[in-house]
């Protein structure tokens, strides 16, 4: 499974390492409804480790699509929900 | 649907978009190869800028180095006066500047981290550019245009999805360094204005500084005065003589030098 950090890379990650990620993604995903800048920040930062940690850098030369794509290590709550589309001001 | 989900699904969608493709797909690899160079040459532009940035914030620590280090010279001068009350003031505007510095020390190192960031960016996707005009090569060589579509389909995700991820590097990277050289803007003008330098005096007008002048001048006054009264004692008078032994000599030097000068004058 190719899971890519935004700015940062793509990573090569087993597949069962996708329950893990998945935990952690729904606390991530918690913490932006809540709109906690604190649990956000631990959640995120605990979920990159696990695919840095995880899984093996993707040689640079590979044109592979990600299977899964996540935030920037340093994003913001607002800048999440950007990339979500949330801010429901810009239609379409 | 898991936030990772929606995040992947929303930025290929935004990222495929981004990639206008033309009738004939081999077209279309010919356009996205320029469009991929173009990208290549912002981000190397990118990196340019925020190495700018960066050395323009390590000047300015530089700068506010330098008129610590004054400071804390003026602080030791002031004590060895018995001036504890001037030493104290120079001390207070040595721990603001050591605040300033903090803070622009952080600010380098993020616009550091930056640069490290969008170097290894710009060679990830140069990898890539050069991954993508091989496999476009042996396309447009091999296949025809309606075998190319799904070949031509799986190099464009890959790419498209690369450059949608420079691309925001790279924005992310100039809003940083925007908000930084706005920050630094404005200590330039606080250096520009002297307000800075008035702190720590890199000349001679501000307040400590004149005062600890007019206390040098004093007592340089006063122990040349006890040297001189000393001097009226033995060891004085050979001083008085080796010293009007070397003044001579520069003297004849210094006129055959003068005298070409003034004969280049006359005519």
């Amino acid at each position: 499974m190719i899971v890519r950090i935004l700015t940062e890379g793509q990573y090569d990650v087993a597949d069962d390492r996708l329950d893990g990620l998945n935990e952690l993604d729904s606390a991530l995903e918690k913490a932006v409804e809540a709109g906690d800048a604190v649990a956000f920040s631990q959640s995120l930062g605990a979920l990159l480790d696990a695919v840095r940690t995880g899984g093996s850098p993707l040689a640079a030369d590979v044109l592979q699509d990600s299977d899964l794509i996540l935030p920037p290590s340093d994003a913001t709550i607002e800048e999440v929900r950007e990339l979500l589309g949330d801010d429901g001001l810009i239609p379409g | 649907m898991s936030l990772m989900q929606r995040i992947s699904l929303i930025f290929r969608a935004k990222a495929d978009k981004a990639l206008d493709r033309a009738e004939d797909p081999r077209e279309t690899l010919d356009y996205s190869y320029k469009r991929q160079l173009d990208l290549l040459s912002k981000v190397r532009r990118g990196v340019a800028d925020v190495a700018t940035s960066r050395k323009r914030v390590e000047l300015q620590v530089g700068q506010l180095q330098q008129q610590s280090d004054k400071l804390t010279q003026q602080a030791q001068k002031a004590l060895s006066l018995g001036r504890e009350d001037l030493a104290r003031e120079a001390l207070t505007r040595k721990s603001a500047l050591t605040q300033q510095m903090a803070d622009l020390q952080a600010q380098r190192d993020q616009l550091q981290g930056e640069e490290e960031k969008l170097t290894l960016a710009s060679q990830r996707l140069q990898a890539k550019v050069e991954s993508f005009r091989t496999q476009k090569e042996t396309i447009k060589a091999k296949y025809t245009a309606a075998e190319a579509s799904t070949r031509i389909n799986e190099a464009f995700s890959g790419i498209s999805e690369e450059m949608g991820d420079v691309g925001m590097a790279v924005q992310r990277a100039e809003d940083k360094t925007a908000q930084m050289q706005a920050r630094s803007g404005a200590i330039d003008e606080l250096i520009a204005s002297g307000a800075l330098d008035d702190v720590s005096a890199i000349n001679r007008g501000d307040d400590i500084s004149r005062e600890l002048d007019a206390l040098s001048s004093t007592s340089d006054v006063e122990s040349e005065l006890a040297a001189l009264k000393a001097g009226t004692s033995a060891g004085a008078a050979p001083q008085a003589l080796e010293a009007g032994d070397t003044t001579p000599p520069a003297q004849v030097e210094a006129a055959p030098v003068a005298e070409p000068g003034r004969e280049g004058g006359q005519p």
